[in-house]
């Protein structure tokens, strides 16, 4: 009779489907570290310059931040507060207001604190911050694979430079699935393709504009990891100590189910004599 | 030591003669006899109440620190998060502890469609149980909205507007319901005085009937068959134990540490369940400008919410979303009069034939499959099936007179086996 329940729930979890974003483009995977400090450390200061002056991170705290990512406090309100006023235990708030917001952007920026949690995961922004291209039928002058037609400027652009939606030439497939080659040369034969078409064959549609940014394709990518990572730890910041009290829970009950189970054992011997 | 002993032993027949602590003692577990050959599936009853009180003590102590109202609540929530000392373990245990419930009351349900547990003398039982089951699924839904999440308010929304399809009185019904036009503020604080007084008192008093009522008759057995019929000279069941402590301490403390186990795997280290538990669009507050991509209910109202969808056409002159409420209350409507359903002459499954062991399975397979199609776009192949298998959903329950009645069925041992 287990087997009536079993069956269908094999089924129910192999039906769960592979992540993409709203507008279609799938997502790069990255794995998130919490025990990377310096890591977060270098996303908090990434988020600090870069994002803070628009989206807050309103529900949570400069002294559990600064706890957590192992920063004195006198670091941290020194290099990371820029209000004088602000206090370590106060909440992480800016002061841009949403009237104003909405004037400039169409749209109030979102407070970030759950991000990463609203979209199921650090993978959105560590892809979303990575497709900004340049495209001059928007207002701010650049769109976005993951977010099509975003109200909000590439604030990152001065570290990644500009990069432009192309076509590219690519191989040609072959009617068995491979790349298709010139039976003289073995070079590979190749079309252009455009956009969507370049995504469903697995290649980035975008091109980066040759030293138009200060960093490397390499060095940019880790300043968007560690700032992915910031967020992942934001949405949570009790993951740290939920996985360690975890085992100890998990430990002590297995320990408890050994004696549980032997007492229960003589208990048993005596109803089924 | 027998002086102290003969002192405890004079206050006990104190508290006797004016409570009787000794005889409900006796009655209700030393001296209570349970069928010996139990299972794996008479766990659930128990866990059930683990997970009872699990959600009243977490629940409780989630009130210190909750703030009820359309601006505080969100922020609340993530204050318990974050400030509270162990706030993310209460929150957890009682996000989880939701989940839990429904799956041991799903499986406590299961066993009692299998074994025959509803049929003559324990129909008050099943229909005491089945009521703790609406209790609960209002007690979920109430609670549901508490977080004040997008998906919290889009999905008390979805379902309070469904009172809006009912004739003449609907629409004034689902304002009524949600002390305002729109869902707000106002729902906010009647949901939360609902999910935290009105239901748990409802349920505790269901709870002990349930329970009050099983002990009158004593329980059924994976055979079926009465225990009652074969007394030692002491007029004690040969086939029976006592309650406590061979069942509590021989079966049930080992059964729910390793519950328990599963559940603290779940809880510390899958707490949103990939997005099934706790939802993605919750984790903002509610809008009510902006609709989530996908509005799901938790996963233990999908099955019911593939068959409200599952409804498509209007008919008799009603809308589709009127005969969709219409089928999925009848769904869970016809749960109450399975007792008078089955007309089998044996109980368990293990004796009844073929087409009851063909039905119940296709049952099963069908509440999966809904369950799944509840928490995913429809699209007409989707609602196609959903049909079917809300026909066949159905269908064991309205046949079930008939082919209980027809099948032959295996002979029933005279003692337990």
């Amino acid at each position: 009779m287990l087997k009536t329940i079993l069956i269908p729930l094999t089924l129910l979890l192999a039906a769960m489907g592979v992540q993409a974003s709203e507008a279609g483009y799938p997502l790069d995977h990255m794995e998130p570290d919490v025990h990377d400090q310096p890591s977060l450390q270098r996303g908090m200061q990434t988020y600090m310059n870069y994002c803070m002056g628009c989206h807050s991170l309103q529900y949570q705290r400069y002294k559990r931040t600064a706890d957590d990512l192992g920063i004195p406090d006198a670091l941290m309100l020194e290099h990371l507060v820029f209000d004088p006023a602000t206090k370590i235990g106060d909440l992480i708030t800016n002061n841009m207001s949403t009237e104003n917001a909405k004037k400039w952007f169409g749209a109030a920026p979102p407070d970030l604190t759950l991000h990463n949690n609203l979209k199921g995961g650090p993978d959105w922004i560590y892809t979303y911050l990575r497709t900004f291209y340049a495209d001059s039928k928007r207002p701010l002058g650049v769109n976005n694979l993951v977010f099509e037609n975003v109200g909000m400027p590439h604030a990152l652009v001065g570290l990644q430079g500009t990069q432009n939606y192309v076509c590219k030439q690519v191989p040609r497939l072959a009617a068995n699935g491979g790349g298709m080659r010139d039976p003289l040369t073995d070079e590979y034969i190749t079309e252009e393709l455009c956009g969507n078409e370049l995504v469903e064959r697995g290649y980035n549609p975008l091109e980066l504009v040759e030293g138009s940014g200060s960093l490397s394709v390499a060095e940019y990518d880790q300043v968007v990891y560690d700032l992915a990572n910031f967020l992942y730890y934001m949405a949570e910041p009790a993951r740290l100590e939920r996985t360690r009290v975890g085992w100890y829970v998990l430990l002590f009950l297995a320990f408890f189910y050994v004696f549980a189970w032997l007492l229960g054992r003589e208990y048993h011997k005596a109803f089924h004599k | 030591m027998a002086k102290l002993e003969q002192q405890l032993k004079g206050i006990m027949r104190w508290v006797d003669d004016r409570l009787p602590v000794t005889e409900t003692y006796e009655k209700h577990m030393s001296k209570y006899y349970a069928p010996k050959n139990f299972n794996i599936w008479y766990i659930f009853g128990v866990l059930s109440f683990v997970v009872l009180v699990n959600q009243l003590l977490t629940g409780i102590w989630l009130t210190m620190s909750y703030t009820p109202t359309g601006e505080g609540a969100f922020k609340s929530i993530e204050y318990i998060m974050r400030d509270v000392e162990y706030g993310w373990l209460l929150r957890y245990m009682h996000s989880t502890g939701a989940s839990a419930f429904f799956v041991v009351v799903y499986l406590h349900m299961f066993r009692g469609l299998m074994y025959g547990s509803y049929q003559k003398p324990r129909e008050l039982i099943w229909v005491f149980g089945m009521l703790i089951y609406l209790a609960l699924m209002a007690e979920g839904f109430f609670g549901y909205l508490l977080p004040w999440g997008n998906m919290s308010y889009w999905g008390a929304q979805v379902i309070v507007s469904l009172a809006g399809a009912i004739p003449v009185v609907g629409d004034s019904l689902a304002v009524w319901v949600r002390g305002d036009f729109n869902m707000s503020g106002i729902t906010l604080n009647r949901f939360f005085a609902l999910h935290v007084v009105a239901v748990p008192i409802v349920l505790l008093v269901l709870v002990v009937l349930h329970i009050l009522a099983l002990h009158e008759v004593g329980s059924n057995n994976p055979d079926g068959v009465d225990i009652k019929k074969h007394l030692d000279e002491d007029g004690k069941p040969l086939d029976g134990i006592p309650f406590h402590p061979y069942y509590t301490i021989g079966h049930d403390v080992p059964a729910i540490i390793m519950f328990l186990i599963i559940f603290s795997a779940v809880m510390f280290f899958f707490p949103d369940g990939g997005g099934y538990l706790l939802e993605h669009p919750n984790y903002e507050p509610a809008d009510p400008l902006k609709t989530p991509n996908l509005i799901a209910p938790v996963w233990y109202y999908t099955p019911y919410y593939s068959m409200l969808r599952a409804a498509t056409f209007p008919l008799f002159g009603m809308t589709a979303k009127f005969w969709g409420l219409v089928v999925m209350a009848g769904a869970i409507a016809i749960l109450f009069v399975v007792p008078w359903l089955d007309k089998s002459p044996v109980k368990s499954m293990r004796y009844k034939g073929l087409p009851s062991k063909l039905f119940l399975t296709a049952f099963v397979i069908c509440f999966f499959i809904l369950g799944y199609l509840g928490t995913v776009h429809p699209t007409p192949m989707r609602t196609i099936v959903a049909q079917i298998c809300t026909a066949i959903y159905f269908a064991f329950f309205l046949l079930m007179p008939w082919y209980t009645s027809v099948e032959k069925t295996k002979p029933v041992p005279d003692r337990v086996t």
